[in-house]
């Protein structure tokens, strides 16, 4: 799994220094197309994701302590928090698609839709893990001497946080 | 994947997860103010370095254990932050 975390991180780390290569050279037009995104809904996704961190974070240290009870409520949690991600964010994509912006609206969003539409199905894929382990841990098939999925599961999500927490500041605050 | 012995207690991540909130909370704030230049920039990824950070050493329970790939993780990113402070510089 952690060869998979890296090689998924090595593709958004090629996607990220284009992203800083192209707002480079089009400092302008970056910073123009940048105000018009909605950056308190950027803030909110961050604030989810990081909130379904620290619930699945929670869930392992439960599972530490052989408490499985605990640890599936901490891990619906944190599958709760995640869902809000999408709905934020597909709230998002539905005001921009209607407001006519597209992939070929111009090299900022070409980039804002990837990028965001990449990690956005990480998320998804991200929830799906942490709806198995779930499942698992709601049947008692974790516990403190053997929970291997539940951190492998739960490192796959760190890493779909991780990128957001680079993914923010980079594509809606800085200018 | 090694199981490791719990170092870090439930309390401590609840400190950790509101230092996350802050911080993007701050990010958001100086997105809002609306202010540029390379130290509001730097500043900016530096918040990003840390909040990603404590999610590696601290959610993800790599201090101390799998050295490999907390430095892995860690030097990609640094890696992302740097190339696009770099960016940003040569930008302005």
């Amino acid at each position: 799994m952690w060869v998979f975390i890296l090689a998924e991180l090595s593709a958004f780390a090629v996607f990220f220094v284009l992203y800083g290569v192209a707002r480079m050279k089009n400092v302008a037009l970056f910073d123009e197309m940048q105000l018009t995104l909605d950056r308190r809904a950027g803030a909110i996704n961050t604030a989810l994701l990081i909130t379904a961190s620290w619930c699945v974070a929670r869930a392992v240290a439960a599972i530490r302590v052989d408490a499985s009870a605990a640890s599936a409520r901490w891990l619906l949690a944190g599958i709760v928090a995640g869902g809000g991600f999408l709905v934020v964010k597909v709230t998002e994509y539905a005001a921009k698609f209607a407001a006519g912006v597209g992939l070929d609206t111009n090299l900022f969003y070409m980039f804002y839709l990837s990028l965001t539409f990449f990690h956005f199905m990480h998320v998804i894929l991200g929830l799906t893990i942490l709806l198995f382990v779930w499942h698992k841990t709601r049947k008692g098939g974790y516990c403190a001497a053997d929970h291997h999925g539940m951190e492998t599961g739960a490192s796959y999500w760190h890493m779909v946080d991780l990128v957001w927490i680079v993914l923010f500041p980079l594509v809606y605050v800085l200018r | 994947m090694n199981t490791v012995v719990s170092a870090f207690p439930p309390r401590w991540l609840d400190a950790i997860w509101l230092l996350l909130l802050l911080g993007t909370g701050a990010t958001w704030w100086l997105g809002e103010d609306g202010r540029g230049g390379l130290g509001v920039a730097l500043f900016i990824l530096a918040i990003a370095a840390i909040k990603g950070g404590l999610v590696i050493s601290e959610f993800m329970a790599l201090r101390g254990v799998r050295r490999l790939w907390s430095l892995a993780l860690s030097a990609w990113l640094l890696l992302v932050l740097a190339a696009n402070l770099a960016a940003y510089w040569k930008g302005i």
